[in-house]
């Protein structure tokens, strides 16, 4: 999604009270929005917390501040300052993470991110935007850039099956319908199921949903999931991410808090360590997350 | 701009300082007396049009809070309510409410990178203001503050000038003794940085300080004195914390009065 972020920076860079700040990051991906910022893109180092208030004092003087890393250098490292200098003061950063989840793969733990939105989403005034396919990133950036909150983008990379026709963005999307119970996915590794769900017969083809923004009480569930859930009394929630903070237990409690009873099944990223290192598909595989792990689920379910 | 500051209008706000934290019962005198001259100066002579301040050793915000009192941005009546319910004079200085204070600080090490943000903001903006940032000497233990001058110096932000607080006490030590970087002047100079180091406690060293031209960051160690005022206070680390008795106030305020 990189490419995308680009493209839609450098069309946002028009706007001279837009500054760019990177934590020494985007060789061979950002250049061309460094050519067009000139000294408004600022490498800010290897230096992340500095960075951070950095950007927060820009906001504060009524720029249109975005700060860019490796998704754990960019929430983790930094964590007093986005909590300090930028929530305390509800000012408008956008926090731009990139390899969501296991996406750094076999890098290691240390370049992961799976309790990322769990943890920001603790702090006040902080919205979260993870894109689900590639063709997301545009509007993502316009929304975030829109915001009057915090913001915290969760760069992954799109992985819908070859030939399949992104549907137009929204905080949720059905992608697949059928007979079968809701399964909610949050971000881009919804598009590694649509290929098994679709395959799977209408009487136990699960309504596929995709979600791209949290929190709930900014970004509600659709009525129409929550009608599914009422009706088949099971959801199936996935997410790259910790149990702990994450979407499954956003929705159960928002689900309990309106009298909506269901049983909730979560499959989530369940270690950062594992005995043996390997690919983002190979981590979520051994999380469980792999799409035949998923049709297991969905089978268990009725 | 308020009148230029003199030693008698010093003792007034010293005094009016230590009123405060008396009637509050609050401690942290000790950092605010060794900040106070350079505060309140700042507050008199140095914010012209544009210029904002951020202090970094939030736990001097009764320094601050005194400062902006003496400079007539805080009324009499706003410093009573420091440290009670319902104020928005806080132990440390808060998010909003304030218009001299940008931003809420007390975890130290976030101060110089956010001085740094404002004078960069201001300069790609193309706006005059200088920017002024209060630190002490402990929390340049602080690894995010080395992070902020290498920026700073990067950047060679002339429309930011640092002040050091070096009065030689932190939280359970000596600075010289806890993790030294004596002499921190020297320290600071290994970057491409204008350091001034002055008697911090001397009007008209500072304001020199202050006053000179530079064609770099520049860096103000203020060679200052915690406590500095009051004998029994003077480089004495519980006072850093403890509250005032009345029978200590009474006494400080003579020998205040005396100076």
């Amino acid at each position: 999604m990189r490419k995308q972020l680009c493209d839609a920076l450098v069309a946002r860079a028009d706007d001279p009270s837009m500054v760019f700040l990177t934590g020494d990051l985007g060789f061979m991906a950002l250049e061309a929005l460094q050519t067009k910022m000139g000294p408004r893109f600022i490498n800010a180092g290897v230096a992340e917390q500095n960075m951070i208030s950095v950007a927060a004092a820009m906001a504060r003087q009524g720029l249109d501040a975005w700060a860019y890393s490796i998704a754990p250098f960019c929430y983790a490292r930094p964590f007093e300052q986005i909590r300090n200098d930028i929530t305390f003061h509800r000012l408008p950063v956008r926090l731009i993470g990139n390899g969501g989840g296991y996406g750094y793969g076999v890098m290691g733990p240390t370049h992961h991110a799976i309790e990322d939105y769990g943890v920001l989403l603790t702090l006040p005034n902080m919205r979260v935007y993870a894109p689900v396919f590639d063709e997301d990133v545009g509007d993502v950036v316009a929304r975030a850039g829109a915001n009057t909150q915090s913001s915290y983008i969760r760069l992954g990379r799109g992985e819908p099956p070859a030939g399949y026709a992104v549907p137009a963005y929204a905080a949720w999307r059905q992608l697949i319908s059928g007979e079968g119970p809701p399964v909610v996915v949050m971000g881009p590794i919804a598009g590694t199921y649509i290929d098994v769900v679709r395959a799977l017969p209408e009487s136990r083809r699960p309504n596929l949903w995709a979600v791209a923004e949290l929190p709930l009480s900014l970004s509600p569930p659709p009525p129409a999931l929550l009608d599914q859930i009422e009706s088949s009394k099971h959801v199936l929630i996935v997410e790259e991410h910790v149990a702990q903070g994450g979407l499954a237990a956003a929705m159960s409690l928002y689900m309990l808090e309106r009298g909506l009873y269901a049983t909730v099944k979560h499959l989530c990223a369940q270690s950062h360590h594992f005995p043996r290192y390997g690919s983002q598909a190979y981590l979520r595989e051994k999380s469980g997350l792999a799409p035949q792990a998923l049709l297991g689920a969905i089978g268990s379910l009725n | 701009m308020p009148v230029t500051l003199n030693a008698a209008r010093l003792s007034t706000i010293r005094g009016r300082l230590l009123r405060m934290h008396f009637e509050s019962g609050v401690g942290h005198i000790g950092g605010n007396l060794s900040s106070i001259d350079a505060l309140a100066l700042i507050f008199h002579e140095f914010m012209g049009e544009g210029s904002r301040f951020v202090l970094s050793k939030g736990h001097s915000a009764g320094a601050l809070y005194v400062a902006l009192w003496s400079a007539g941005r805080l009324t009499d009546q706003d410093l009573t309510t420091f440290h009670r319910d319902d104020t928005l004079l806080a132990g440390h200085p808060p998010a909003t409410g304030i218009a001299d204070i940008m931003f809420a600080t007390g975890s130290l090490g976030h101060g110089l990178s956010l001085a740094a943000g404002t004078a960069l903001a201001l300069r790609l903006k193309g706006e005059p203001g200088h920017i002024y940032c209060l630190m002490s000497d402990g929390e340049w233990q602080e690894g995010a503050t080395w992070e902020a001058l290498i920026f700073a110096s990067h950047h060679a932000l002339t429309n930011l000038t640092v002040l050091i607080d070096h009065n030689g006490l932190q939280g359970f030590g000596g600075t010289a003794d806890v993790a030294s970087m004596f002499p921190l002047h020297d320290r600071l100079k290994g970057f491409d940085v204008d350091v001034h180091v002055v008697q911090g406690h001397d009007l008209a060293a500072i304001r020199t300080a202050l006053n000179a031209n530079a064609s770099k960051l520049k860096i103000v160690v203020l060679q200052t004195i915690k406590g500095k005022g009051v004998s029994f206070m003077e480089n004495k680390m519980e006072w850093h914390y403890l509250p005032l008795k009345e029978a200590d106030y009474l006494r400080a305020l003579e020998e205040i009065d005396g100076s």
